[in-house]
């Protein structure tokens, strides 16, 4: 076990998997001799070549399609694109073709490929660098989704998404990136998709968190047990595609209460989602309604205040925590 | 732009310069096959008519010499990877013509087990890489089959079809980038059957001469003569020669024509009868069944044959796709996920009711227990040929309501 950064984990899964299996390469805009827009492939390029570490043109969909592509075909490519707004160029590619290839082809062909990115808010990069997508790739049947909120989960759901016969839609944080946390110097260290972390462990109110909001959700329950003696369990689903939906459905028995918490819009979002499922499946356990933090319902703004506010914080989960028990 | 026959350009004409015939064997079967596309596509246009096809359907009458040409070229290991007007690019590839017909009908036993429909074959034995319904959506896909020979040091080459239409999309000035960047071994045909949908070549392309599309990228151009199947093959040959070992992609723009309209729900006003006639006077079929009579390989009576052959092998097709049955109920959830390992199955509750439901217990399901049983009992019992006809009006009317969703090269 070691102290390293969130990039740091990424790019140990990137290095123990292109050096595991040759058939894995990568290929991304700035990704080799750059080391890459956030780093996380510093180093690799030299390490592993020109054939394997591949800098691409600015072409985000076509560099999809051409992952596609090689991955119908024998090899395991790993796709890096700059920032998640950058994926609603390649959409095609990941919802018509990466997605639905195996099923409308009567299942003759796999794609199994990974589709790296970053998203995220707090970086003052204006509405078009900075959201939260991971809704709309959770809409899409055929594809995983993957919300690392750790280092050692973004580097066990990492490597566990390169041996996968599926596509997934690995989504890393920008401001995550620099998190340091404890990781597994094992080489087989895998954490498999559809198995959510209960991030802390309490009675009264069960807070779900997407992403970096798991963090934000377990400062939230700290101030819950410190300034209002409300012992909140925290649940990180850690995979959107597959969804452990059983862990949360059990905490929610358990407590009576819920609350989502995302970064992301909140018409459609990953809560509305959720929210639907907790009611139909655990309605008579129910003290109160689901409640919902998200994003706020705007292009996110540059201006550092108006940034900030665009998205959630411990007080307004601590709030919505708080909403659930005035309730009863 | 090339809106008659006659007006050809680039390598200076077939006509000046005729491809060399092919041995007697080879002559016969490029006949042959051109000849069961041709009934094929026929067969399915009536069968259409009578709602035992659904959705879409494009016919690639016309454009036999182009696929036929094309695929010849290929050896067994390479990729052939086409559009959504792919049912004789699977014929033409190997794949079984009750497969493909199977396939239109939705039924179990076709080409992509009535997953995909006309638009979407798939025949991976055959490296025949698909049929796609988008636009321009194939080009990156096959240039990711170029990527994975390189990586995998194969001599795997890779063609990829696409329509003058294509030809605007962003994906093909990226791949032919891509492609030109990478050394990748792929040949881009742009078959240009001078329509994208109902739009003229002129009203849509401001380059009309679409070989030299590519130039700008790196990726030279080449034309064909698309009605002359020898010519196509030369070409295409060639072509492939140079992507395999030179690892130079090239960009062949095939000159052929559509007989029919871009679906069956096309009521063909942007083009006049007579340009369709004197397009049909280089009818690829006609052309080639003169040609081999010319050389005296082969005469009418055996012209005939071969003709009578591909429409008995039509009939076996229609028997075949009517006798297998539609997929069945409990097996809509199979093949979304690769299942196994850390994927047993994913947790989904949808249109079929409340409960959850997890991929893989499907398969676990009483019949009856499917939800919407009846109306899959509904819908999998008829209509039944002849006593069912889509009235000739309806697929005009489909057309019209879905124009705005539907475009094409």
């Amino acid at each position: 076990m070691a102290v390293v950064r969130y990039r740091e984990a990424l790019n140990q899964a990137l290095r123990e998997e292109l050096t595991r299996d040759e058939r894995v390469f990568l290929m991304g805009e700035d990704i080799g001799v750059f080391n890459g827009a956030y780093k996380v492939t510093a180093g690799l390029l030299e390490e592993f070549g020109e054939a394997r570490v591949r800098d691409t043109p600015i072409s985000e969909n076509t560099i999809v399609g051409m992952g596609v592509g090689a991955a119908m075909t024998g090899t395991r490519p790993v796709v890096e694109l700059m920032t998640i707004n950058f994926s609603l160029l390649a959409m095609d590619q990941i919802v018509n073709h990466a997605a639905h290839i195996r099923y409308m082809f009567g299942g003759q062909v796999a794609v199994p490929m990974v589709v790296r990115m970053p998203q995220g808010a707090g970086h003052q990069l204006g509405p078009t660098h900075s959201h939260s997508f991971e809704a709309l790739y959770l809409h899409v049947p055929g594809l995983l989704v993957a919300v690392p909120s750790t280092p050692a989960d973004a580097k066990g759901l990492l490597k566990s998404a390169i041996r996968d016969d599926n596509p997934v839609i690995f989504i890393e944080h920008e401001y995550l990136y620099g998190q340091r946390g404890d990781v597994p110097d094992d080489e087989d260290h895998l954490v498999p998709f559809g198995k959510a972390a209960v991030r802390r462990e309490g009675d009264d109110v069960t807070i779900v968190g997407i992403s970096r909001m798991a963090l934000t959700a377990t400062r939230a329950a700290d101030v819950l047990d410190e300034q209002h003696h409300v012992s909140a369990e925290v649940i990180d689903p850690r995979t959107l595609r597959p969804l452990d939906l059983d862990t949360i459905l059990a905490s929610v028995r358990k407590t009576n209460r819920c609350v989502i918490v995302e970064e992301g819009w909140p018409h459609g979002g990953v809560g509305a989602n959720l929210a639907a499922l907790v009611q139909e499946q655990a309605f008579d356990w129910l003290d109160a309604p689901v409640g919902r933090v998200t994003g706020a319902d705007v292009p996110m703004p540059y201006s550092k205040p108006l940034e900030q506010i665009a998205f959630p914080h411990e007080p307004q989960v601590v709030d919505a925590a708080l909403a659930t028990l005035r309730d009863v | 732009m090339a809106t008659t026959p006659a007006a050809r350009r680039g390598r200076g004409g077939a006509e000046a310069d005729p491809a060399p015939l092919p041995d007697p064997k080879a002559a016969r079967e490029w006949l042959a096959t051109m000849q069961l596309i041709r009934r094929f596509e026929e067969r399915a246009g009536e069968l259409y008519a009578k709602a035992k096809i659904g959705g879409f359907l494009h016919l690639a009458i016309g454009e036999e010499a182009t696929i036929v040409g094309a695929a010849r070229a290929l050896r067994d290991s390479d990729y052939l990877i086409s559009t959504y007007r792919s049912h004789g690019h699977a014929i033409a590839r190997g794949t079984p013509p009750q497969a493909v017909m199977a396939e239109l009908f939705g039924k179990e036993g076709g080409c992509s087990r009535g997953r995909g429909g006309s638009m979407h074959m798939f025949d991976l034995e055959r490296r025949f890489m698909g049929g796609y319904g988008i636009v321009g959506g194939n080009l990156p896909i096959a240039a990711g089959f170029g990527l994975s020979a390189d990586l995998l040091r194969t001599d795997d080459a890779t063609l990829c079809m696409f329509g003058d239409g294509a030809s605007n999309q962003g994906t093909f000035g990226e791949t032919m980038n891509l492609a030109a960047l990478w050394r990748l071994p792929v040949v881009f045909m742009v078959t240009n059957n001078q329509f994208g949908m109902g739009t003229a070549l002129a009203r849509h392309s401001a380059v009309t001469d679409l070989q030299v599309k590519g130039e700008g990228f790196g990726v030279p151009g080449v034309e064909c003569d698309g009605m002359d199947v020898a010519d196509t093959y030369r070409v295409c040959c060639e072509a492939l020669k140079r992507a395999r070992e030179e690892r130079q992609p090239v960009l062949v723009e095939a000159i052929t024509y559509r007989f029919r309209g871009h679906s069956m729900a096309d009521p063909e006003e942007y083009r006049t009868r007579e340009q369709v006639a004197e397009w049909r006077k280089r009818d690829p079929i006609a052309l080639w069944a003169a040609r081999l009579a010319d050389e005296g390989v082969l005469d009418e009576d055996a012209v005939r044959r071969l003709d009578e052959e591909a429409v008995a092998q039509v009939d076996e097709a229609v028997a075949f796709a009517d006798s297998s049955p539609f997929p069945a109920p409990e097996s809509l959830y199979d093949d979304v996920y690769v299942l196994g390992g850390q994927l047993q199955g994913w947790y989904s509750v949808d249109e079929r009711g409340p409960e959850p439901h997890r991929g893989e217990a499907e398969r676990d399901m009483d019949a009856d227990q499917i939800p919407a049983r009846e109306i899959y009992d509904r819908h999998a019992s008829g209509p039944h040929e002849g006593t069912e006809e889509r009235p000739a009006d309806e697929a005009q009317d489909a057309g019209e309501r879905t124009h705005d969703g539907e475009r094409g090269g």
